[in-house]
């Protein structure tokens, strides 16, 4: 079994083109928007323009008279239903109770208030503006230090000190290690609050089936199988009469990791008219109203040795929330104090979160979900410290990391890692760069007065999440193979595709595994009818989750299969190579279509056999996976403008074994556009009263073909020993590697002005500010 | 209160009443049933609404459907002939110029448009010529691989 990957040629490992492209590169596929259904009505949102206001009345009136409106729903409507579900347990966690719609009160721009239905799209937003809601303003606060101090204004009025909880994670002893150490380094470090911003945005259609009490569901989603499950508890059906679909699905990146309002709304507005339903969410109401990621603030403390051996690090994080726990808005940043050993050999851990409630839409994943800000804030503060200890960066990193003799090394946070040589992808970059040499054209851009930089960051993530204690529903994943009487393959996944190409992954582990051709492989996922149940896409789970369930399903059903060959060769000394059951001492053979045909057809069975071809294996595994890597940055700054200009960028990762390097280049670039992104543009901006500044892309910089630099990837591999492929997972470290690579970069090129640090995004105008002496 | 519109698309043409307040886009989407340029921002920013309109890429999002009357519309589902991919969507797959796919169709579009005006641009061409289109998931370089590609196999 252990062989079948190392034979003559396999598919995995190879550049293979896409399984899923022809439907995407010719408009022909389907996404929530493009599903139509006789009879359908166009339902509008109607949100508040207050971030914190009583309700005094809402008069629907004006808008249920306008022609072509079916219906409007108000708070009161749906006041039985729900909660909106969070699915994050922590001791002491303050849940508001999280309504459909509003009930008496707003608490951020964007809260749903009404929905209403009308024939058509445009007649369904004329209608929402007909609404009449009679809103009595309060104080509202969205910052969330601020919203810790004293007197502040009350987001949810029963819990005036706005914390919905504290949370503390320790590992030796930080306050000894601080009385040990030389020098004791401190650095307030901020993750901005983002917006995902996936292309396509969200939307929902619905469609109630009376005569058998089913609804279905289609919603872009990553999570269909728990979507089916919590909405069928909010709108109080039963969960086999709820079928989720999530068809093509453009772009997640943790903002559709959740179960929204409008997901049971739309339901219920198809249980109650009668009559399919779509919402598609605007750009707009998706900036209000979906997710946003970050919005860390970070105190940190690093205590050393001169000579660079860090002995602890303490951390005090202020996590802004939100208004509402969305699905996981709590969880994120506990992920982020598992991850502050980074890849070091330190002890020493104090970590306390406070989470804290604001006046805006809820923070929860956004790709990373809580690495990004950990690994930003631990790599900038080693970076002060070795600017403190005037040690290079590269060499404070070298001192500290874990050993490759430490494997599974067993970190102060209590995780596993699993396997890893982390000097490797440093030492690569530093090669690929010619680092020395890099070093002294800066001495020369320095002395001729020109400010570069060089900016290393090394980063460890947790990926393949995670074994089911670690998760809030389960952290298993599941296949389905069946191999149909043709000999044809259908693979149904528990996963969520939604670009990452597992449609032709996975094809190349089963075409590798049962020597038959990719094209004869379809692979099925999103929908909650035709697969068996499953947890979804996040975290980097797919493949190494997903991935290896199916690869222990098709090893149940090779063995199954030679059983047939067995019989069929009359023999019992049978290989299963190439697609074909061989008997070993006569050299005869069957095919897998003429086994499948013989195990549907059933007119004899091997003893102790049942006909047909279908495995299914749900696989739960024994710990994450860990991957990391290097990114390094040379960057200049204008003197004269604040820009910065990007002028190698560097990333070695290490994602254990590769399936498809073509995918995998993909996931690195894309997710250092999002570093990149965070780094330098991107940023969601309150102001005092809770309007959404960055509401619409006019004023949210998304990262342009323009803005973008050419991005060198290379990699190490370090098998993963938590699973039979040795993969880890690549969709998140691109975004994780990028930040505080970025941001050491300009730092270093900042430094001879005296900058310590700077928090991100690094805007001109912040860098301007910086050189002509003032504060950023 | 509907206006007649004839509009030939992918080669078809098509009459319809509409509203004179119809977007284009969603006259393409909704009423002529053609859902492969998509709707990302109705603000002209994102670009997966790009069709061409008489051989030039327009965002779809911010014409009219009357302001199309009496032209000429490609969208992406016109661009294979006879079932053979156009060498800039082969580029795309061959090149992983695409992820979630949303942006694709109007990105291949705009990418058309380049190629027409210019059969040989160098990468900030490429850059500057799909600036208006937006791509969350790519970080662009596999789509200016794929545009090289695509000049190449076409100038061949």
């Amino acid at each position: 079994m252990g062989t079948t990957l190392t034979e003559t040629k396999t598919l995995v490992g190879q550049s293979v083109r896409r399984k899923e492209d022809p439907r995407l590169i010719t408009g022909t596929a389907t996404y929530v928007d493009d599903i139509q259904q006789p009879g359908m009505n166009y339902a509008a949102v109607v949100r508040s323009p207050h971030a914190a206001a009583r309700i005094k009345g809402v008069d629907t009136k004006a808008a249920r008279e306008l022609p072509g409106v079916v219906a409007v729903f108000t708070g009161s409507d749906v006041a039985e239903l729900g909660p909106v579900p969070c699915g994050a347990s922590l001791p002491g966690l303050r849940v508001p109770y999280h309504h459909l719609l509003a009930q008496d009160r707003v608490y951020f721009v964007g809260h749903p208030v009404a929905v209403v239905v009308a024939h058509d799209r445009y007649i369904a937003r004329d209608a929402a503006e007909r609404v009449e809601v009679d809103y009595e303003t309060v104080a509202a606060v969205t910052d969330s230090e601020k919203a810790l101090a004293p007197g502040a204004p009350a987001v949810h009025p029963q819990w005036p000190d706005n914390l919905a909880f504290t949370f503390e994670q320790n590992g030796g002893d930080f306050a000894q290690a601080a009385r040990d150490a030389d020098v004791v380094v401190r650095q307030r470090i901020t993750s901005q609050r983002l917006i995902p911003m996936a292309l396509e945005p969200r939307g929902v259609v619905a469609e109630w089936r009376s005569g058998d009490k089913a609804l279905t569901i289609y919603s872009s989603s990553q999570i269909p199988h728990l979507m089916r499950t919590l909405v069928a508890q909010i709108l109080g059906i039963a969960e086999n009469r709820l079928r989720v679909v999530a068809p093509e699905v453009g772009g997640g990146f943790g903002s559709k990791l959740n179960v929204y309002a409008e997901e049971a709304l739309m339901g219920f507005v198809a249980m109650k008219t009668g009559k399919p339903v779509k919402w598609i969410e605007s750009r707009r109401e998706n900036f209000l109203a979906t997710t946003h990621g970050r919005g860390h603030v970070d105190y940190l403390e690093i205590a050393a040795k001169k000579d660079g051996t860090i002995l602890g690090l303490s951390l005090k994080l202020i996590q802004d929330l939100g208004a509402y726990h969305q699905l996981l808005t709590p969880a994120v940043p506990t992920l982020s104090v598992l991850m502050m050993p980074g890849l070091y050999r330190f002890r020493n851990i104090h970590a306390t979160i406070l989470g804290v409630f604001t006046n805006c839409v809820p923070t929860d994943a956004y790709r990373g979900a809580g690495r990004p800000e950990a690994t930003h804030a631990i790599e900038r503060i080693v970076d002060c410290l070795a600017a403190e200890l005037k040690m290079d960066p590269a060499e404070i990193r070298f001192k500290n990391f874990v050993h490759n003799d430490e494997f599974p090394y067993l970190t102060a946070t209590g995780l596993s890692y699993d396997s890893g040589n982390y000097a490797a992808p440093l030492e690569k970059a530093l090669d690929l760069v010619s680092y020395s040499e890099l070093r002294n054209q800066q001495a020369e851009a320095r002395a001729a007065g020109r400010l570069m930089g060089i900016g290393i960051a090394t980063y460890g993530e947790i990926c393949a999440i995670g074994p089911s204690p670690a998760t809030p529903a389960g952290g298993w994943e599941s296949a389905t193979v069946k191999i149909e009487p043709s000999g044809k393959v259908t693979v149904m996944s528990g996963v969520k595709v939604h670009g990452q190409g597992e449609e032709t992954t996975f094809s190349q582990i089963v075409a590798d595994e049962l020597g038959v051709d990719m094209d004869d492989i379809v692979v099925l996922h999103g929908d909650t009818t035709l697969v068996q149940y499953g947890i979804g896409t996040f975290g980097s789970r797919a493949t190494a989750i997903g991935g290896t369930a199916l690869y222990f399903a098709v090893q149940d059903l090779k063995a199954k299969i030679k059983k047939f060959g067995a019989m069929m060769l009359n023999s019992d000394d049978v290989s299963f190579v190439g697609g074909r059951c061989v008997c070993n001492r006569s050299g005869k053979s069957v095919s897998l279509a003429e086994v499948a045909g013989a195990s549907h057809r059933a007119l004899a069975l091997p003893p102790g056999t049942d006909p047909g071809l279908v495995a299914t294996k749900f696989w739960e595994p024994p710990n994450f996976t860990f991957p990391f890597g290097a990114h390094i940055v040379v960057t200049e700054v204008d003197r004269e403008t604040g820009g910065i200009k990007i002028n190698r960028y560097v990333a070695v990762d290490d994602c254990g074994r590769i399936i498809n390097p073509m995918i995998v280049a993909g996931q690195i670039h894309g997710g250092v556009a999002q570093g990149l992104g965070q780094a330098l543009f991107e940023q969601a901006v309150y102001d005092e009263s809770g309007q959404l500044v960055t509401g619409e892309l006019t004023d949210y910089a998304v990262p342009k073909a323009t803005m973008m630099p050419w991005i060198e990837t290379g990699h190490t591999v370090t098998p993963s020993p938590v699973n039979p492929l040795g993969v880890k997972g690549v969709g998140e470290a691109g975004t994780i590697g990028c930040s505080p690579a970025v941001v050491n970069s300009v730092v270093d090129a900042l430094s001879p002005l005296g900058v310590r640090h700077i928090d991100m995004p690094l805007t001109p105008e912040k860098i301007w500010t910086l050189i002509q002496g003032g504060a950023a | 209160m509907t206006q007649p519109i004839r509009v030939t698309i992918n080669g078809t043409a098509h009459q319809h009443s509409v509203e004179p307040r119809l977007l284009l886009i969603h006259y393409l989407r909704d009423v002529a049933g053609l859902t492969g340029p998509h709707v990302g921002c109705e603000t002209s920013i994102c670009g997966a609404c790009t069709v061409m309109v008489d051989g030039k890429a327009v965002k779809a999002c911010t014409m009219f459907a009357v302001q199309a009357d009496g032209r000429e519309v490609l969208t992406i589902e016109g661009l294979a002939s006879n079932g053979v991919l156009h060498p800039i969507q082969e580029a795309f797959w061959n090149e992983h110029g695409l992820q979630c796919g949303y942006c694709t169709p109007g990105m291949i579009m705009a990418v058309k448009q380049l190629l027409d005006r210019n059969p040989n641009p160098d990468e900030a061409g490429i850059r500057h010529a799909i600036e208006g289109n937006l791509c969350r998931c790519t970080g662009y370089q596999h789509i200016v691989n794929a545009v090289k590609a695509a000049a190449k196999s076409m100038g061949a």
